[in-house]
């Protein structure tokens, strides 16, 4: 089963171990990513101001190039996933808008394209059973965070991927792993995303919530499906430490580095290093590495 | 303390001009509080998201666009997805940010974003903050 596959910016930069556990990791439970020919940067935000469609045209042009080689894209950065499946449901509901896109990228396209996240995938085309039977280094005795923020799930009409406030799909696959996920109430929360750029204050807050409810469940280890995410935690984790609320740091990682590692791929290629929280130590003490 | 309200206040052309941008109809707000509830940056708004919408149904654009909250909205959409009359304050927040960007005034400018912040975060984050930011 080969299935079109759109990286993004990020994936293809500093978030190159999301990309290249995941590749290796389909090919483990039987499809393979085919990256698109063609592909540009997605926008990075789905226009929230219903009249700006000049911020459609950039997506629309991937989603474009996906149809012509396939009826299905699957992506994995959470932001990619949002903007490509928002942008899809417009072009296909709207017509005056799709003529507009399509007059601007000269291009005929009609919203057909199925926009799949690598979990959906996992699920509904692989099964996560097949995932189950698979896994050859059980991520066993590790209580697991499973961090989904919000463009993963948000909002819940245009995306669908699971339930709007309690999804499980995420916890499923850990599960399937041979993890123990944990329950905490930040698992949905946004993490302070672009404020990056000129707010540290504020994502080290909102990190820090997300992170210090994580722990406090007893979590040993958070997994993440968006680079934002996993930058902005990584980040404020050594200063929510210094800050003295007791909180002490865990590593934090890409849920395909968690899936690599169950389905038994080698450790040094999964990317660890690229990673700023370090997870060999806990590998360690559960005898996984 | 005595507020005075006239036809001009609640049909101000500016409120109804940001309904146009955004689609969203600001007398369906009721009150209910769950936007700032839900909101995870309600804590460091000048204005949360509840009053946001009073001040807007009350004509007083001004105080919102002098407040810190639309820069502040990450567009978690945790308010549309908890408002029961499917407002999204989230999106009446952009086209506050939107008003100001299109007429080139900017948040942020690119020169006062660190080179450390640029050469490291993820590329998605410079994007998605200049088209925030930046007008």
């Amino acid at each position: 089963m080969k299935i079109p596959y759109y990286p993004g910016c990020t994936l293809n930069t500093v978030a190159k171990q999301f990309d290249t556990s995941a590749r290796e990791s389909a090919s483990s439970v039987g499809f393979e990513m085919k990256e698109l020919a063609q592909w540009n940067c997605c926008g990075a935000t789905f226009p929230l101001t219903p009249d700006n469609v000049i911020g459609l045209t950039a997506p629309a042009k991937v989603l474009s190039n996906a149809s012509k080689e396939g009826d299905t894209l699957t992506t994995l950065c959470a932001v990619c996933y949002n903007v490509l499946k928002r942008t899809n449901k417009v072009i296909r509901d709207n017509r005056e808008k799709r003529n507009v896109i399509n007059g601007f990228i000269e291009e005929e396209y009609d919203g057909s394209v199925n926009i799949l996240h690598y979990l959906e995938v996992l699920r509904d085309k692989v099964g996560f059973d097949k995932v189950k039977a698979s896994v050859k280094r059980p991520l066993k005795g590790i209580k697991a965070a499973t961090y989904y923020g919000c463009m993963l799930l948000r909002p819940f009409e245009d995306i669908g991927i699971d339930k709007a406030e309690r999804p499980t799909i995420f916890e499923d696959l850990l599960a399937a792993l041979g993890a123990e996920p944990v329950e905490f109430a930040n698992k949905i929360e946004c993490c302070g995303a672009h404020l990056a750029m000129n707010n540290e204050e504020v994502v080290t807050t909102l990190s820090g919530k997300v992170m210090t409810s994580a722990v406090g469940a007893g979590a040993e280890l958070i997994v993440t499906t968006c680079p934002l995410c996993q930058f902005n935690l990584e980040k404020s984790q050594p200063k929510v430490a210094e800050a003295g609320s007791g909180y002490s740091p865990v590593p934090v990682i890409y849920f395909t580095q968690a899936l690599g590692l169950a389905l038994g791929q080698d450790i040094a290629t999964l990317g660890f290093e690229k990673n700023s929280s370090d997870i060999m130590p806990l590998l360690k003490k559960k005898g996984i590495a | 303390m005595k507020i005075r309200l006239g036809n001009e206040d609640i049909q101000s052309a500016s409120v109804r001009r940001l309904e146009r941008i955004t689609g969203e109809d600001v007398k369906r707000c009721y009150q209910c509080g769950n936007c700032s509830g839900g909101c995870p940056v309600s804590y460091a708004m000048e204005i949360p998201p509840t009053k946001v919408m009073r001040f807007l149904q009350l004509g007083n654009i001004e105080e919102v666009q002098n407040a810190n909250s639309m820069w502040l909205c990450v567009g978690c959409l945790q308010c549309y997805s908890r408002c029961p009359q499917g407002v999204s304050v989230a999106a009446i927040l952009e086209g506050m940010r939107q008003e100001t960007l299109r007429k080139g005034e900017s948040r942020t400018e690119v020169k006062e974003v660190p080179f450390p912040f640029l050469k490291k975060a993820p590329q998605q984050a410079i994007v998605c903050g200049f088209r925030k930011f930046v007008g």
